[in-house]
């Protein structure tokens, strides 16, 4: 009983953390501020599912489950990496169309 | 209880791909359609754990680990390509 | 063994992450895992020409800590501030000075920028002393460097030393 309400826990809360972060996503006004809700709030979204599923394999699979960590460590190394790139690459396309520039030693 | 749970978080992740999905085809820039598919793959991850969960299959790691992989790679090539106008120098 | 191990802690890592994947800490996985984290150093080798030093395994703990509970808040606030916009937000670039050196230092301190409150790492500088910061609300430039010199760069800096 404990499990399931944990499992379901961990659940609801890393579905709503990533629905948030879609909803920042949509409707934040401009794309740097759009790139902070999908970076963070998704992989706390993403954690939170992996860690019910951790729980819940290590339940009723046979022995603990702990390679969800795997996918966790991944995207939390990934996660800044290719934020760090697409702000990258919309400063560039900004520098290129000739916006306003506010990259540093182009 | 935790099937309640599943069916809930299911809709709560449906609607994030849908609004992935209105970001990437509303755009307006390059960089917002390449955000929006890097956000739609971490949100598959999340729904192919919570779909193994509720089939009770482990199977569905392997599928999560490979787009989680294939999703960097692919984002990456894209910002480079944005970048430099080339993927494979 | 240096000529055999030249890198132990990716050897170590490579165990582990062999015992994750096959999910199973059997005799067998703990051979293979092993041989690979024997090999793929040796054959990877010159790809890595210098060893990353870390000094002070507490502060890695300690750092750790703090991330972690960094980023549950930065996730709750970065929630609010999605679901309450009419909230006034002021967005904008902050130029952070570097003190960091080592090239796998800076990465390691863009990647906990990018995890933590409100922070996103966005442009390096061609001399790698200005690091872009794209903060989501910015009230007072200055703080919030020396916030983040506080919290990040300094037990960064104590673990890489160089």
């Amino acid at each position: 009983m404990w499990s399931e309400l944990l499992i379901g826990f961990f659940i609801i809360g890393g579905a709503s953390f990533a629905l948030i972060g879609s909803i920042g996503l949509a409707r934040l006004p401009d794309f740097f501020s759009r790139l902070h809700g999908p970076t963070k709030a998704t992989t706390l979204g993403v954690g939170g599912t992996l860690v019910a599923s951790s729980v819940y394999f290590s339940l009723h699979g046979d022995g603990l489950s702990l390679h969800e960590l795997l996918i966790m460590f991944f995207l939390f190394i990934t996660a800044p990496v290719s934020a760090h790139l697409l702000a990258k690459a919309a400063l560039h396309l900004r520098g290129l169309s000739g916006g306003d520039d506010s990259g540093i030693g182009r | 209880m935790l099937i309640a749970a599943i069916y809930i978080a299911y809709g709560m992740l449906g609607l994030a791909l849908l609004l992935n999905l209105w970001r990437a085809v509303r755009g307006p820039t390059l960089p917002d359609r390449a955000l929006a598919l890097d956000t739609m793959y971490i949100n598959t991850v999340a729904l192919l754990m919570i779909f193994g969960i509720h089939l009770d299959d482990n199977l569905y790691f392997e599928a999560g680990l490979l787009i989680a992989m294939m999703g960097f790679v692919g984002t990456t090539a894209i910002c480079k390509y944005l970048l430099r106008g080339d993927i494979i120098e | 063994m240096r000529r055999l191990l030249p890198h132990p802690l990716l050897s170590a890592m490579l165990l582990v992450i062999w015992l994750l994947l096959a999910n199973d800490v059997g005799i067998g996985h703990i051979l293979l895992g092993s041989v690979l984290g024997v090999f793929i150093p040796l054959f990877s080798n010159r790809f890595w020409p210098e060893r990353p030093r870390l000094a002070r395994p507490g502060t890695i703990l300690l750092l750790s800590g703090r991330l972690l509970r960094d980023i549950v808040a930065a996730n709750f606030t970065v929630a609010s501030a999605i679901l309450h916009p009419q909230r006034n937000l002021t967005p904008g670039f902050v130029h952070y000075p570097l003190e960091l050196r080592n090239e796998f230092a800076i990465t390691v301190f863009a990647s906990l920028i990018s995890l933590t409150p409100g922070t996103v790492s966005a442009d390096l500088n061609a001399d790698r002393t200005v690091l872009l910061i794209h903060a989501l609300n910015v009230t007072d430039r200055d703080a919030l460097i020396a916030k983040i010199k506080q919290s990040y760069e300094r037990p960064l800096q104590e673990i890489f030393p160089c």
